[in-house]
């Protein structure tokens, strides 16, 4: 009964979304007020059933009702609840629902939370946010729905898929649809603008909490999914250029790109075209994002299973969607005010640059994750575009604009003063040469381009800090009156210095980990021992153990440094009967920010294990970095005051148009 | 009922949704644009304040956002809102909800849902007593325990007991040989296994059942359920004097509550009249040593038997059928139906001579005629 329930909640909810998608747009069409107030009451009544829905089918998975084909599918009595729990979104039919509710979570915000919203963009934006739901819901009840019911229940369900059987499950969808399905907020915006033809510096002030939002979900839940990919696959890699990872970072990439691009229409009322288009560029991105791992066109981990009709149906929405926006932005844009002109060097002209690198960035790993899928779908050839592509594309790309990050905080906005900016830069560039000098020697002059990187990152970081000294005027001015600007400094420059921050963290661990990852891959006996730096592993023995719903080989290593026991490691196979099915877990012993990582492989014949060590200096920086980076984003989302740049009386022969 | 009062109950809050603003009538007054422009310019007022920026910069910034200020300000004014504007499509708007809605929703859920199918969650599932549920779901529910459990020997040996109970007494043997395997060797397992292959033998005490019997007096010499079976053996050989002493020393040696002890008692009793009457081992026998308790179980058996029977009526053509149903009966100490069983065959198969055959071996092998 309750699986029949969250079915009818999920019809009724799709009912509503079509109502929704056409009233207020009347309404703001004709000025009625009351058929644009149930856009709203739709928006939040939508979002009750939509919940009540994900709310059966989680009850469903918890009670392990096997009357539910998806249920049964993908669950077993024997899991931990925790499992049981998360199993409900580990599959396609429920990882869906889950996107169209955090939707309808977002519809339901604008509805309840929209108050400063003009009436006719807010109508407009819940209709075009109905739309997208109504296409996703006819999605779900039609090729993919999770409420499918067996007559005869089997007795025991087909278990989740063991690599998914892990706490990741439970914290990266959510954070990465909340992402993904965060930008359709600033799509429905733009398309509303579109809609209206009137676009403003108060659009882009509407649209900016929900991006950043948006962002910091798709920042941490990217970290997220590296993480559990690090320690799940028993490879120690963090990143693999899996064009399912490429089609989050994509959206990422458009968003950053569109959080800068908004700032500046905010304060200058420039850039508004790039602004819309991003927006619907970053929402497409993540509509593809979803079709490359839902369609069945990609296999990996995240495609649970694929059906050519849900393939053509997620094509279609895709076609509509992004074809139909950019078909309305084709006829309305040029229609739109231009916005102001600025010069070349100046706070809107760093950003400008900001947003042609990360566009350009995005655009290489566009193409090399569609590239081989459409060469593979036009003449067959199956070719493999590999992390060399992209590390020779990607960080070109990245390398000048994390050069030029310090300057953009320290430029003004209008005109900027370049030379000051870098006078100001110099301590940070100081830091950075210093790195490179230190660590070139500390290498013995190796040719790399490591000690590089490491200075890079410094200066990244040291430019964040140089901001706010800036602009507290701590080293200029008595300590005392520097605390009170530091207090009246608003809380977005905080949030900007940090995320910038957390930029220069990640690069570290990034390029440390890169280029200091020592490896040692052996095959050991019980009691045997091997050296990796100054850690020392020895192989004690092996013990069985039994799980709730599998069986491990658990192989115990004690750890020493310098002869002293530092922590025993435990590595494990687990094997799944029902599904026939092994996973390695890796142990990881962190000391500081770095981490040991022991996984196993297989087992030869005469009893010697072979195991898979890892030294990874500074990784944890990879992952801190992007909490820090997310952190800055809510920083910045608290701060509720509306600034504007203080522009300086421009002189007017070094005005370049803005677009 | 109660699935189509809550739909209808969702459905009207559904409609209520929709309605409600409509009832309530237009609020005029739209949220004022021009505030964020304001706010613009506190800011100034604030960071000039702070010296942060210069007295011209803040001159410069103040007209450039009054300027915005005036163009939203103008803006405002022409999208005045019109209260109360064209009834007609907030009629249509309540409409649609009143009809379209229901109709939608209840025609989508209709082709897609199963109102009438109950839900299966686990615990209502294990809530069912095992002797309401049917023996097939608890023998599906045992073997997928042991498919998922390849190496747990105690699934087997809760199955074993059952397929000889369901007369599957192959898988019997299987799932006695698998738990010996995987629980080790004990006195037990090993009679148990001798067992099932007495009755998969029909009876008859093979040379690979006695074997499996010795092996079990191998590790226990006084074990009950391998003498009795060694006993039989020897009847079954002719040897009835040795029998005998087997069955009385048993008998002698057993606590005075022990529950096989008028079995072994029949048996001795049968042997002790003259050869023609009980020429086989009784099934009756085999089951009783089994230990398997009658009451609850017997009647799922007999629930099952049932079910057999109905369907031998329907394919009066299934030799094994005919088989199966015939020891069934006799397991539950049914004798007549046994023979009837038995007479229902023999005519059904009655053109088939090597299947009439197999059921007469079978009357006699069960000591029926």
């Amino acid at each position: 009964m309750i699986a029949e329930l969250g079915h009818y909640a999920l019809v009724l909810a799709l009912g509503l979304s079509l109502i929704q998608g056409v009233a207020p747009l009347i309404g703001a069409r004709r000025g009625d007020a009351a058929l644009m107030q149930l856009g709203s009451s739709t928006a939040l009544m939508q979002f009750v059933f939509a919940a009540a829905s994900f709310a059966a089918l989680v009850a469903c998975y918890l009670m392990s009702d096997f009357s539910v084909a998806n249920v049964f599918q993908n669950s077993n009595s024997q899991m931990p609840v925790i499992y049981k729990f998360t199993s409900a979104w580990g599959n396609h039919e429920g990882s869906m629902l889950l996107w169209v509710l955090i939707l309808a979570l977002f519809g339901a915000l604008v509805a309840g939370f929209g108050s400063n919203l003009p009436a006719t963009l807010k109508a407009d934006v819940l209709a075009v946010q109905a739309w997208i739901g109504a296409a996703f819901y006819l999605f779900i009840l039609f090729t993919s729905n999770p409420f499918l019911r067996i007559a005869e229940p089997p007795f025991e369900g087909r278990d989740l898929n063991p690599i998914l059987q892990d706490f990741g499950l439970a914290v990266h969808p959510p954070l990465l649809y909340l992402g993904y399905v965060g930008c359709s907020i600033a799509f429905s915006f733009a398309a509303a603008a579109l809609i209206e033809g009137r676009i403003d510096a108060a659009w882009a002030r509407y649209v900016r909490p929900w991006t950043l939002g948006a962002w910091m979900a798709l920042t941490v839940g990217i970290a997220m999914g590296s993480y559990w990919a690090y320690y799940e696959l028993g490879w120690g890699g963090w990143w693999f250029w899996d064009p399912v990872e490429n089609a989050s970072l994509m959206p990422w990439l458009a968003a950053t790109a569109l959080l800068h691009s908004a700032v500046v229409m905010e304060k200058r009322d420039a850039l508004k075209i790039w602004t819309l288009l991003l927006a619907i560029l970053a929402f497409s991105l993540s509509l593809l994002g979803t079709f490359l791992v839902r369609s069945g066109v990609l296999t990996s981990v995240h495609t649970f299973a694929s059906d050519p009709t849900r393939g053509v149906f997620i094509l279609a929405i895709l076609v509509i969607f992004i074809g139909g926006s950019l078909a309305l932005f084709a006829w309305r844009a040029p229609a739109l005010t231009q916005g102001g002109l600025f010069a070349p060097v100046s706070r809107e002209g760093a950003l400008l640059l900001n947003n042609l690198f990360l566009a350009s960035a995005c655009a290489t790993v566009f193409v090399g994750t569609l590239y081989p899928l459409a060469l593979e779908a036009l003449t067959g050839d199956k070719i493999s575009v590999g992390a060399p592509f992209f590390v020779l594309t990607f960080a070109p790309l990245f390398v000048p604009l994390l050069l030029a990050m310090p300057f953009g905080p320290l430029l003004a906005w209008k005109r900027g003063d370049a030379y000051g900016a870098a006078q100001r830069l110099l301590a940070a560039a100081a830091v950075g040469v210093m790195a490179v000098v230190i660590v070139l020697i500390a290498e013995g002059g190796s040719v790399s381009l490591a000690p590089f990187g490491i200075g890079l990152a410094l200066f990244v970081m040291g430019g964040a800090v140089t901001d706010l000294a800036e602009r507290t005027g701590v080293v200029r001015i008595p300590f005392a009156a520097a605390r009170a600007r530091a207090a009246g400094l608003p809380r977005s420059a905080w949030g900007t210095a940090l995320a910038h921050f957390g930029v220069g963290v990640t690069l570290l661990g990034i390029v440390a980990e890169t280029h200091w990852n020592a490896e040692r891959i052996v095959s050991l006996k019980p009691s045997q021992a091997v050296t990796l730096r100054h850690y020392e592993l020895t192989f004690e023995d092996v013990v069985a153990r039994q799980g709730p719903n599998y069986r491990e080989q658990v192989a115990r290593f004690a750890v020493r440094r310098d002869g002293q026991v530092l922590a025993t490691l435990e590595p494990s196979k687990r094997s799944f009967a029902t599904r026939g099915m092994t996973t390695t877990e890796a142990a990881l012993l962190t000391r500081g920010v770095s981490q040991l990582y022991v996984s196993l492989g297989d087992t030869a014949a005469d009893g010697a294990l072979v195991v898979r060590i890892y030294h990874k200096p500074l990784v944890l920086l990879i992952w801190l970095g992007a909490l820090v980076m997310a952190l800055g984003g809510a920083l910045s989302l608290s701060d509720r005051r509306l600034r504007i740049g203080a522009p300086k009386p421009a002189a007017k022969s070094t005005l370049a148009p803005a677009e | 009922m109660t699935l189509w009062l809550a739909f209808s109950l969702m459905t009207a809050a559904a409609i209520f949704a929709v309605v409600w603003p409509l009832s309530r009538g237009a609020r005029g007054r739209d949220v004022d644009t021009t505030e964020i422009y304001r706010d613009q310019l506190g800011e100034i007022g604030r960071d000039l304040a702070m010296h942060r920026i210069g007295e011209a910069e803040a001159h410069a910034a103040r007209v450039e956002v009054s300027r915005r200020l005036l163009a939203a300000a103008d803006a405002q004014q022409e999208s005045t809102l019109q209260p109360g504007a064209a009834l007609r499509h907030r009629r249509i708007a309540a409409l649609a909800a009143l009809v379209l809605l229901p109709l939608i929703a209840g025609g989508i859920y209709l082709l897609l849902g199963s109102p009438n199918m109950p839900g299966a969650p686990l615990a209502a599932r294990l809530a069912v007593p095992p002797e309401q549920r049917s023996l097939a779901s608890l023998v599906s529910q045992a073997e997928a325990h042991v498919e998922r459990n390849a190496g747990d020997g105690r699934g087997w040996e809760v199955l074993a007991p059952v397929y000889l109970r369901m007369g599957r007494f192959d898988d019997a043997v299987r799932a006695r040989k698998n738990a010996l395997a995987l629980n080790g060797e004990t006195a037990d397992r090993r009679a148990d296994l001798g067992e099932a292959l007495v009755a998969a033998g029909n009876g008859i005490v093979s040379v690979e059942a006695k074997a499996a019997f010795d092996g079990a007096l191998a590790l226990n010499p006084k074990h009950e359920k391998a003498r009795f079976f060694i006993g039989l053996a020897l009847q079954q050989d002719g040897r009835k004097a040795e029998a005998a002493r087997t069955w009385q020393t048993l008998l002698d040696e057993a606590p005075p509550d022990a529950p096989w002890a008028a079995t072994v008692r029949q048996a001795l009793a049968e042997l002790a009249v003259p050869a023609g009457s009980s020429s086989g081992p009784s099934a009756e026998d085999v089951a009783a040593a089994s230990k398997l308790r009658e009451g609850e179980r017997n009647e799922m058996v007999r629930g099952m038997v049932a079910r057999l029977a109905a369907r031998m009526k329907d394919e009066p053509g299934d030799l094994d059928g005919w088989l199966r149903l015939i020891r069934a009966y006799t397991v539950l100490g049914e004798r007549e139906q046994a023979r009837a069983a038995a007479a229902d065959a023999r005519r059904a198969l009655g053109n088939d001579r090597d299947k009439a055959q197999r059921i007469d071996d079978l009357v006699k092998a069960l000591g029926l005629s």
